[in-house]
């Protein structure tokens, strides 16, 4: 039945549901020691594996981002562990709340901004809930307005208010920042670091920019080949300048890792 | 100089209103960017856009005013045109003596009752086939083939079947009415922004939830665009079928009338379809206000 709706793929609706409720034990992500567990996760479109036993976990209230060159299936990983791709091989562990924030942000045009924060969320306020998110991420003013008469950045953290007003155990970032100018994008960071350390819920970040994964992720991760190629674990405390000497060591590691001459040397 | 309330108002009925898809997916910078950020439009803009709608009034008063002078100076003869003053004194006594009242009342009952029907139909499929791929293909084909057959072909066919009656004029409304609708709405469904879709997957909305909260509300703007089209069928189709064979309405007036040569109630005849015809789709445009306003983002 599913497939007659637009965008909607080829298994059926409860697929990703039953793939989250079927593996979510009572060891599992969520309540266990990780957020998130990935093991040997395949995914091929036709003949090509863009994802070739990738092992991927990520512990309670940690925060990862995931670099790699274009094309080399971050999106993939992050949708399949969204439950937006059934046709994925390889065990998928995630907790039951599992939240998503796109690149674009996704508000639903035709519903006012608080009612998009609490969408399919089953509370007994639903006015109070979406409110009291939208303050966190300083929206408190715009609950009433339309989606489409929100600026780029204020529909961003307005996704961002969507995404944790369900309180997951899991928060999927795809390049949320990537279309925001600079300044606005700064803004976001710290949001961003703030929001997570006030929720804790364990963080995936696709990102292409090198410096957004080192100021503010645990770990940095270089998907590549199908697999993660690369760790670096960052232990630098926050809140991270971006010339501190750690970083820029990380930095070059990192961008050699994808190919690129650190700046300077090319 | 076309003003922002003009521009607005007749940009739904381009056959392709922006689709819920680009609208929704378009960076909300840019939307940010053009659309008036204002809680409540300035006062400035609603008196020109006032002055806009009176200017629009000009012209068809000044022919009115040609038609009067050429009347009265019997260079158009009663016989071809009467003059407006003329049609306006008959429908005064027409509507005195409860013809004109009548035969609008008759009309409409088949119009509204032909409507409700081919709309249920219309859309009801639509839904239908828009929402599964089975749906679909019991749906569609057959659809896309009734809808290549000429609707007024079909009267003779229509007077066989239910005879000369109410029904075979309900029937034609309602076959007029149903097919821009099924179309419209087939199609909105289906161009509903996938990464919405995608989204309620991600907020557990559910299939139900989808429909409600995603497909169907995406739908609406094509939807109407459908509904004014449907109404324009609907109006067409009634004045056809009264020309066929009526023995009352509007169209029974008209013939009736031609018979006597009274070219003055055949001309007020054809104004009050016109005039129902505007009515109609001014209160789509309300209605597409108060559902659209969410394009615009402007205040309610
Ligand atoms: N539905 C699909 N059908 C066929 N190929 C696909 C599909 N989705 C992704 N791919 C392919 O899989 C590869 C990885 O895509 P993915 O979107 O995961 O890349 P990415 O790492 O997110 O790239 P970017 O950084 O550009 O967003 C690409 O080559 C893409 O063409
Ligand atoms: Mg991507």
């Amino acid at each position: 039945m599913a497939q007659g709706l637009p965008g909607v793929s080829a298994e059926p609706d409860a697929a990703g549901t039953d793939a989250a409720a079927g593996t979510d034990t009572e060891a599992g992500a969520g309540t266990g020691a990780y957020a998130a567990r990935v093991q040997g996760l395949t995914r091929r479109f036709g003949d090509r594996a863009v994802l070739d036993g990738a092992d991927l976990t990520i512990a309670r209230g940690e925060f990862v981002a995931l670099l790699g060159r274009s094309g080399s299936g971050k999106s993939t990983l992050l949708r399949a562990l969204a439950g937006l791709d059934g046709g994925t091989e390889g065990g998928l562990d995630v907790p039951a709340t599992v939240a998503v924030a796109f690149q674009e942000p996704r508000l639903v045009p035709w519903k006012r901004v608080w009612a998009n924060v609490v969408l399919g969320l089953d509370t007994a306020d639903p006015r109070g809930a979406a409110d009291k998110a939208l303050a966190e991420v300083g929206l408190a003013e715009r609950g009433g307005a339309w989606p489409l008469t929100l600026s780029g950045g204020e529909a961003q953290r307005a996704s961002l208010a969507r995404a944790l007003v369900r309180d997951p155990g899991l928060l999927l970032l795809d390049e949320p920042f990537s279309a925001l100018d600079a300044l606005t994008r700064i803004t976001m960071h710290r949001l961003v670091l703030d929001l997570w350390e006030r929720h804790r819920p364990g963080v995936l970040l696709v990102t292409h920019d090198v410096d957004e994964a080192l100021l503010l992720a645990d770990r940095v991760l270089v998907l590549d080949g199908g697999r993660i190629a690369h760790e670096s674990r960052v232990g630098t405390p926050r809140p991270r300048h971006r010339d501190h000497p750690d970083l820029t060591a990380l930095r070059a590691t990192l961008l050699a890792r994808l190919g690129v001459a650190p700046e300077g040397t090319a | 100089m076309p003003t922002p309330s003009v521009s607005t108002s007749s940009a739904p009925a381009s056959p392709v209103p922006t689709p819920s898809g680009p609208a929704s997916s378009a960076p909300a910078s840019s939307a940010g960017a053009e659309v008036p950020r204002g809680r409540a439009r300035p006062a400035l803009a609603t008196l020109r856009s006032s002055r806009a709608a009176l200017a629009r009034w000009i012209s068809p008063l000044v022919l009115l005013v040609l038609w009067q002078l050429a009347s009265s100076t019997g260079l158009l003869s009663e016989r071809q045109l009467p003059a407006p003053s003329t049609v306006g004194s008959t429908a005064l006594d027409l509507i005195g003596d409860g013809t004109l009242t009548d035969a609008i009342t008759v009309s409409v009952q088949r119009a509204a009752l032909g409507f409700a029907v081919g709309a249920l139909a219309g859309v009801g499929l639509a839904v239908l086939a828009g929402l599964s791929r089975l749906g679909e293909n019991a749906v569609d084909p057959v659809m896309q083939m009734l809808r290549a057959l000429p609707h007024f072909g079909l009267i003779p066919l229509f007077i066989l079947w239910f005879g000369i009656g109410e029904s075979p004029k309900v029937a034609l409304v309602a076959l007029g009415v149903a097919f821009p609708l099924y179309l419209n709405t087939f199609a909105g469904i289906r161009g509903v922004d996938g990464g919405l879709a995608e989204l309620a997957r991600t907020l557990r909305l559910g299939r139900a939830g989808l429909v409600r909260h995603i497909v169907l509300p995406g739908a609406l703007p094509q939807a109407l665009v459908g509904l004014r089209q449907s109404l324009a069928a609907a109006w067409l189709a009634l004045i056809v079928a009264e020309q066929v064979n009526a023995d009352s309405g509007l169209g029974y007036m008209i013939n009736n009338a031609r018979e006597f040569l009274r070219t003055d109630v055949v001309v007020l005849g054809l104004a009050v379809y016109a005039v129902l015809g505007l009515l109609t789709d001014a209160a789509v445009r309300l209605v597409e206000r108060r559902a659209l306003t969410w394009r615009k983002g402007f205040p309610v």
